[in-house]
């Protein structure tokens, strides 16, 4: 039978064109391939190739024809043995004939129905914290202690956990993170790499692809921007942009924020870039305990998780349970502290400014309630929603930038989630909007500070 | 633009200098050049039904055709063995089909229909396959390469003989992880084979515009990597290098380099109205080096009939109007599906 030959869509958006000019004439011989005709759209001239073999039939839309829809029949091809007296049986290709001739390219030849129920986005919800049995031992370690600890326990735990990273196993860690790991599980596990982040994230989410649990360190994520097209592109979406066939379970960890006099290039804050993408779980801790308990649980995630630490909280001291198995679920906010007046609300390093100012104001009779995020993405928002509806105000203490920061998120959560409990507009107390410098007077002053959190309380409690 | 060399065995008009492979003395069965005939028909023909679907609209977005570029998948393929892990950019399709994808599902993909290889979720650069060993489709220059070193990472780790085929263009080539997975796999000794599909453009830039070093197999020499060049358009001098660069890596020898010297006929996408070569040029690759063409043409010297090529080539045009017809009538993702495999 013949095959009509339909206007290309040569682009996306392309819905009509003109046909400049025909390259073969009727009767003509052409082969898969072939350059038959000329079309211009408003970006280009193209040419338009035969993809089936035949003899040219008839042309049905002469040259210098302008504005022809996309998928009208231009031409018809005649196959072998084929006359020009089967023309008038000519069929479109595949299933074009079920649109209309005329239409202009329409990429969805099945429409949903009229209006379809709109999909609902899941709500994150996480169990509770883990019951500590009464009379369980807690010991005192640094933070530092507590992340080689987590790491330590989930590689005896599971073959598939390695560390990679600079300087992670002979140097034991630029940080001393990982003292101890290459002594006890060696060089095949614990893998220092070259100077090459982008590289070497790359190499652990295709481990990851290939079903290994990659815990890549980045000395710190300041560092993990040369690497953020594999945090973001490869790691985050492929799960979804195969179907749910192929994930990775991988933890990006380091330093975030700022450390202490090291300039603009070695202190910013990523919390809230990473925060934005779907597709990755972002924890940003505080105490030695948290740090542990969901480093533990983020090894273990089958999903990319962002482990944000805080280089001055190394070594700090906290008290972590002695127990066999100790996770924290990731997705869950803690109350750091109790109180009714106002809530401050906070997360990683962050949480020392909220803690002290809780302090200060306490000394002023305002009891301020100390929630502590602890994971960003999953974010969640119940547990600081319930408090602002008992104290009916709220202030977001960030160490990082303010404009489209995660105290941004928190304050939009709260205004459509708790507006009517609110008794003063969300307060802010961010890092300011400079690059963060080196001399230690305006360092200062670029970090958030307890006499801001102080005055932005007392604020938002018209004291 | 390239000048065209005159070496007459590189019908693609490049140079090929140390170490090539070449045509001579690499003969194939007659069923190895059957099965690489329809192999390379399948792809040939699914690539002008996408090429065509997405002239009607059925397809949207950005569609990067393989057409001219079969023997190189095709080659390769036939030198792996089953758990041996391919990962490759965005002119994919081939090797999806390479790999032992069904059409159907990577049709019904191109169309975003969920019968496709990801649920409609991903598109023609972004399908998956756990069960072929297929890690991507992806959609970022030079990205499978640090990928594709990983899940050489990954076989070393477990102490399998697995193989990586990580499948790059002459583009991708000048990217900076690609210098940094080189580093590591050589350090590391990975079994990576990197493929480099010379087509000559990088869109619409050609290599003597963007490389200064014009010998891809040469890339790797400053991490002491060994490479060749390979006449891409011949399966037989791809799968003769492909079983060298596998055996090397095999035996734990580290990563090996491939530079095929193939052609893209088609646009570097659909919208490309490809002004920075001449018509010639394409006609004369095409004509000259085609790489199912050589193959048929060796089988009808060895006495296989006409009819017996055509009733391939049937074959597998059925293949293709079956999968085009699944991918057009498949229904698309139930709306449900926007909020799945986010997490899992």
């Amino acid at each position: 039978m013949p095959i009509q030959v339909l206007m290309p869509a040569l682009s996306p958006t392309m819905e009509k064109g003109n046909l400049a000019k025909w390259l073969k004439k009727e009767g003509e011989a052409i082969k898969s391939g072939d350059v038959i005709a000329e079309i211009e759209t408003d970006k280009a001239t193209m040419e338009v190739e035969a993809t089936d073999e035949g003899t040219l039939g008839k042309i049905l839309i002469p040259e210098g024809t302008a504005d022809v829809a996309v998928n009208t029949p231009i031409a018809t091809i005649l196959a072998d043995g084929e006359s020009a007296a089967d023309l008038d049986k000519a069929p479109a290709p595949a299933k074009a004939e079920t649109k209309s001739e005329a239409a202009p390219a329409e990429s969805k030849p099945a429409p949903a129905p009229e209006k379809p129920a709109a999909p609902q986005a899941p709500v994150a919800s996480a169990p509770a914290d883990p019951d500590i049995p009464e009379g369980t031992e807690m010991v005192t370690m640094t933070i530092r202690e507590a992340l080689r600890d987590a790491m330590a326990e989930e590689m005896r735990r599971d073959e598939d956990v390695f560390v990679m990273g600079e300087e992670v196993a002979e140097y034991q860690g630029a940080y001393k993170v990982t003292q101890g790991l290459l002594q006890e599980f060696g060089a095949r596990r614990v893998i220092d790499t070259p100077i090459t982040e982008h590289g070497f994230a790359g190499v652990g989410v295709g481990a990851g692809f290939a079903g290994l649990k990659p815990i890549v360190e980045f000395m710190t994520f300041n560092f993990a921007m040369q690497a953020i097209d594999q945090i973001i592109n490869s790691a985050a979406k492929t799960l979804y942009m195969s179907g749910g066939q192929m994930g990775c379970s991988i933890v990006f960890r380091g330093p975030n924020g700022a450390a202490a006099r090291v300039a603009a290039q070695h202190s910013q804050d990523y919390t809230a870039w990473y925060s934005q993408v779907p597709g990755l779980k972002v924890v940003a801790p505080y105490s030695a305990a948290d740090y542990k308990g969901l480093l533990k649980a983020a090894i273990r995630d089958p999903n990319p998780v962002i482990f944000l630490e805080n280089e001055i909280l190394y070594g700090h001291t906290g008290e972590v349970p002695k127990l066999e198995d100790f996770i924290v679920p990731i997705g869950k906010a803690k109350i750091a502290r109790a109180g009714q007046h106002v809530t401050l609300i906070s997360w990683a390093n962050g949480m020392s400014y909220a803690l002290k100012a809780a302090d200060e104001l306490a000394k002023e009779g305002i009891e301020a309630e100390v929630v502590d995020l602890r994971t960003i993405r999953p974010m969640d928002t119940e547990t600081f929603v319930a408090s602002v509806q008992k104290t009916g105000r709220a202030v977001v203490v960030e160490e990082g930038w303010q404009q489209s920061g995660v105290g941004a998120e928190v304050a939009a959560r709260l205004m459509e989630q708790a507006f009517d409990y609110l008794d003063a507009p969300v307060a802010r107390v961010s890092g300011k909007d400079v690059p963060m410098p080196y001399a230690a007077n305006l360092e200062k002053l670029a970090l958030p500070s307890v006499a801001e959190v102080v005055e932005a309380a007392k604020a938002v409690c018209y004291r | 633009m390239a000048a065209p060399k005159k070496n007459a065995s590189q019908a693609t008009g490049q140079e090929t200098k140390n170490g090539s492979s070449r045509s001579s003395g690499l003969e194939f069965t007659k069923e190895q050049e059957l099965a690489a005939l329809r192999e390379m028909l399948l792809i040939r023909r699914f690539e002008e039904k996408a090429g065509q679907l997405y002239g009607m609209g059925a397809i949207g977005g950005f569609c990067h055709l393989y057409i001219g570029q079969e023997a190189i998948v095709v080659g390769m393929q036939m030198a792996l063995k089953y758990g041996d892990q391919i990962i490759t950019g965005y002119r994919d399709h081939g090797h999806m089909l390479a790999t032992g994808m069904e059409a159907n599902g990577v049709m019904a993909e191109l169309t975003g229909r969920r019968g496709g290889y990801s649920k409609g979720k991903g598109g023609s650069m972004h399908m998956f396959s756990k069960e072929k060993h297929f890690y991507g489709g992806h959609g970022i220059v030079g990205a499978q390469v640090s990928l594709g070193t990983g899940l050489a990472f990954a076989s070393r780790y477990r102490g399998n003989d697995n193989v990586s085929v990580a499948y790059f263009g002459d583009g991708a080539a000048n990217q900076g992880q690609v210098y940094e997975s080189f580093n590591m796999a050589e350090l590391w000794k990975l079994p990576v084979i990197y493929v480099i599909e010379n087509n000559r453009y990088a869109m619409g830039t050609s290599v003597s515009r963007s490389s200064a070093q014009q010998d891809f197999s040469k890339r790797g020499a400053s991490f002491n990597i060994p490479g060749e060049q390979v006449d891409g358009m011949d399966v037989r001098a791809v799968k003769a290098a492909a079983e060298k660069a596998v055996k090397w890596c095999r035996e734990g020898n580290g990563p090996y380099i491939l530079e095929m010297q193939t052609y893209r006929y088609r646009g570097h996408s659909m919208s490309d109205p490809a002004k920075y070569r001449t018509r010639e040029e394409v006609d004369k690759v095409r004509h000259d080096s085609d790489p199912i063409e050589q193959v048929r043409n060796r089988l009808l010297d060895a006495k296989v009939s006409e009819q017996d090529l055509k009733k391939i080539d049937a074959e597998v045009r059925e293949i293709v109007n079956a999968a085009a017809d699944f991918a057009l009538n498949d229904p698309e993702p139930d709306v449900s599906e926007l909020y799945t495999d986010i997490y899992r």
